[in-house]
């Protein structure tokens, strides 16, 4: 099993990847995993680190609190634009210390923190593993380093670690 | 795609609402990059548009194409998740770019920096 389907959830993708763009058949879905399967071997010859997912379940959790908190800072973001002027925000940047390790989980928050209007993601440094990323309204410090640190590193750690 | 006439009176006001929701924020965004003053600042009002910009006229896409085809339509969530996936990228590349720009010209809005202290650290 793990010789001929080495990535599942890759190939799972790539199917339904596949079956979106083209459509939901019977036909498709062979034509798919033929695709998906071949690909996913050409992966294996790239050896990178496999994923572990410990606990897919929290991963709907995950998206629906992202989509919500880009939907806020959207509104926020676009309310300082259209405000103009600088009515005594200050943008700065904010270092935070990451017990995320996992290559994947790091990915994904890098994601997650730049689809966010309003923090950037700039610097990772994994040798001390300081995260370093730019606030656009910068009121404390720490109120962005606890946000950072439980509401996306804690869910993420228990995902991939 | 000339069908619109077919399209229920709630549908159409769903869809214009959401268009006008996304190219509204993706129009705000492009203001904001105009707005700002310093390249840190200007980087975060594009995301507007690569975020609720896209997604809000990808859902607007989604919901006409799947009433007017009567079978759900789904593959418009693939732009989403690439746009999302890919910006990262492009980011990483401007910001560290600018960092050093920063860090070597000695800005008055200088990044701290973490890398000093660990001479190997990357």
């Amino acid at each position: 099993m793990r010789r001929i389907l080495p990535y599942p959830v890759l190939t799972a993708s790539l199917v339904i990847v596949w079956m979106l763009l083209n459509a939901f058949s019977l036909g498709h879905f062979l034509l798919g995993l033929v695709v998906a399967i071949g690909a996913s071997r050409a992966m294996m010859q790239l050896e990178p680190s496999k994923p572990r997912l410990r606990r897919w379940q929290l991963i709907p959790y995950l998206c629906g609190i992202v989509l919500l908190d880009i939907a806020r800072s959207n509104i926020a973001v676009a309310t300082i634009i259209l405000q103009g002027g600088r009515r005594g925000r200050t943008a700065g940047f904010v270092s935070i210390p990451l017990d995320l390790r996992d290559r994947t989980g790091l990915a994904v928050l890098a994601c997650i923190v730049t689809s966010t209007p309003g923090t950037a993601w700039v610097e990772y440094n994994s040798a001390s593993g300081v995260l370093l990323i730019h606030v656009l309204d910068l009121v404390d410090e720490q109120e962005w380093i606890d946000l950072i640190k439980t509401r996306y590193e804690a869910t993420l750690r228990e995902i991939f670690e | 795609m000339t069908h619109a006439e077919n399209l229920p009176a709630w549908a159409a006001l769903l869809v214009a609402l959401l268009v006008l929701a996304g190219a509204g924020l993706t129009l705000i965004g492009a203001i904001g990059t105009l707005r700002f003053r310093s390249f840190f600042e200007r980087v975060h009002a594009p995301t507007l548009g690569t975020s609720w910009g896209t997604g809000a006229i990808v859902l607007a896409s989604m919901i006409l194409f799947s009433v007017l085809g009567s079978r759900p339509v789904l593959y418009e969530i693939l732009i989403g998740v690439f746009i999302s996936i890919t910006t990262p990228v492009t980011l990483m590349l401007l910001a560290r770019a600018a960092l050093y720009r920063d860090r070597s010209e000695g800005g008055s809005e200088e990044p701290p920096d973490h890398l000093a202290d660990t001479p190997d650290g990357r």
